[in-house]
């Protein structure tokens, strides 16, 4: 296991940050940390790269000790924080030379590394000039860039794609994607839940700074509700008509006035519902980690009749 | 946990690629400051002094302004500039992400601020050879002066920036605490002619006093052993705010 975090829990004054979380993320995956903001997701980051003291529990990373040996762990890993920490008024090559000594990287090595990662994260047309002109999908690029300077083992994103725009995610996912491929661990925290399931060989779903359900996305999702999902509009009483002529399926759930039927076979919901002519609009989708999270956290699953 | 050498001096490096880019556009106004402070006070009053403290006006002024240029330079670095990267530039967060620890960030700017200490008073010092004012090679002996006084206002500013909730603070440590301190350090005027019996007691506590009686020393070339409390004072007032600064740095940079 590259991370073992045992019962752990953060206390902030009165406040519970982290309640007795457990994780172990192996090597070579990309594990996604996924939740709403507030549940806990960065202090246990921090908790992990040893700037936040546990108030109980252990965390080894790399099979080490976090609050021993913390300058060990941190030469073998990468942080890209949620707000990015870039000097502004110097250049991306300058603000890469910069880290570089952070790690103690000295030439030829450092200039070397720089200009690697200047070419991994496509920052050659804009490596000198100051990063306050840059867009912000090239200062994340850069905050990645950053962050991978000592080719670490593992590297931890936090919010890694907040704030940006579709096209710029999807680059950034390739990257990680190519990362891992190389053998990197990835772990990232996002409130996104499609960048958990498209991105996460696992993820650990997160609420009120406890671990609720973890495992692989496809089967969180299958476990935990089904593979397909009925989405339609309809009222508490037309639901009972609908639903209870089609043996009350008991994996639904209600948001609003929109009603989401869980079920391994769609098509049949589908015909019973045309069957009754009912004219509302069905809508039928792959379920996904939202829903889980919906299921689990937000509003629960409603039993049957 | 301690200080690991080449990680404070990353964290220098990172102030120093800071400067570097603007150095020529910060290193001028030292050079005029001196030359200002010397025209109106030296020439401008000191026409109207025959003497002060057995010389020129300008002469008595010249060794207790390298000290104070020494105190500018580091404070300016140890407030502001450090509540900026603290704050705004989040550059400590970034930091914290390496193998560099809080000991290595407050090394590396105690470091930092000296460099520019010694650059503030170094520049005055040039100034100050250049107007005749300084007595040459004894003079020479308040070089070790200038990163003295920086140590002493990089301890003090440092331990001061760590406890403050905002920037607007700073303005009362300068205009309540850097201000009088400049105007009664013995640099405009002989303290032990002015004071008398428990006061000049009372006045050994400000701490830019030391620097300034040093400097004054090397520029007389004598050395009477008032020098060690001196010396005492400024190794052991940095040491002890250091040691609770260290407290403060990791209590902002960790939890």
């Amino acid at each position: 296991m590259i991370i073992e975090a045992e019962s752990v829990s953060k206390r902030f004054g009165e406040r519970l940050a982290v309640d007795r979380l457990s994780l172990a993320v192996p090597a070579g995956v990309c594990f996604g940390l996924l939740g709403p903001n507030g549940a806990g997701k960065t202090t246990t980051l921090r908790m992990i790269y040893g700037v936040t003291r546990p108030s109980g529990g252990t965390i080894r990373v790399f099979g080490i000790d976090i609050g021993r040996d913390p300058r060990a762990v941190r030469a073998r890993l990468g942080v890209t924080l949620q707000q990015n920490v870039l000097i502004e008024a110097l250049t991306p090559i300058d603000n890469l030379r910069v880290f570089g000594r952070y790690h103690v990287l000295r030439e030829p090595e450092l200039s070397r590394r720089v200009d690697e990662l200047i070419d991994f994260l496509e920052l050659r047309s804009h490596a000198t000039v100051p990063v306050r002109t840059l867009s912000g999908g090239f200062q994340r690029r850069l905050a990645i860039a950053l962050s991978l300077m000592n080719q670490p083992e593992l590297l931890i994103l936090d919010e890694p794609t907040t704030g940006l725009d579709p096209a710029v995610r999807l680059a950034l996912w390739s990257k990680v994607r190519d990362l891992r491929a190389a053998g990197t661990t990835v772990l990232l925290t996002t409130h996104y839940m499609d960048e958990a399931q498209r991105l996460c060989d696992r993820v650990a779903i997160v609420a009120n700074g406890s671990v609720i359900a973890e495992g692989v996305p496809a089967e969180l999702i299958t476990s935990r509700l089904a593979p397909a999902a009925v989405e339609l509009d309809c009222t508490p009483q037309e639901e009972a008509a609908l639903l209870n002529s089609f043996g009350a399926p008991s994996k639904r759930l209600r948001a609003g006035g929109r009603l989401m039927v869980f079920l391994d076979d769609a098509a049949a919901l589908v015909t019973h519902a045309h069957a009754r002519g009912n004219r509302c609009d069905l809508v039928v989708r792959p379920t996904n980690l939202e829903d889980v999270f919906l299921a689990m956290t937000g509003t629960t699953l409603e039993g049957g009749s | 946990m301690s200080v690991s050498v080449p990680h404070a001096l990353a964290v220098w490096q990172r102030n120093a690629a800071m400067y570097r880019r603007t150095w020529m556009w910060n290193i001028l106004p030292n050079f005029f400051e001196p030359v200002l402070y010397l025209l109106s006070l030296g020439i401008g009053v000191g026409a109207y002094i025959t003497q002060m403290g057995g010389m020129s006006y300008a002469a008595f002024l010249a060794p207790g302004l390298i000290c104070v240029a020494a105190m500018n330079g580091a404070s300016f670095e140890v407030t502001y500039n450090i509540f900026v990267r603290l704050t705004f530039e989040r550059a400590y967060d970034a930091m914290l992400t390496t193998p560099i620890e809080p000991d290595d960030v407050l090394a590396g700017e105690i470091l930092w601020a000296l460099t520019r200490a010694c650059i503030y008073g170094g520049c005055f010092f040039i100034v100050v050879c250049l107007f005749g004012l300084a007595p040459l090679p004894r003079a020479l002996l308040a070089i070790p002066i200038i990163p003295l006084a920086g140590l002493l206002f990089a301890s003090v500013g440092i331990a001061f920036s760590l406890r403050i909730p905002n920037i607007d603070m700073f303005s009362f440590y300068f205009t309540l605490f850097l201000t009088p301190l400049f105007l009664f350090s013995d640099i405009f005027f002989p303290l032990k002619e002015r004071l008398s019996g428990a006061w000049l007691w009372v006045a050994e506590v400000l701490p830019l006093l030391h620097p300034v009686r040093m400097a004054r020393m090397a520029f007389r070339g004598d050395a009477p052993p008032i020098v060690l409390w001196d010396l005492a004072y400024v190794l052991g007032v940095s040491a002890l705010l250091l040691v609770w600064a260290r407290r403060g740095v990791r209590r902002r940079l960790t939890n």
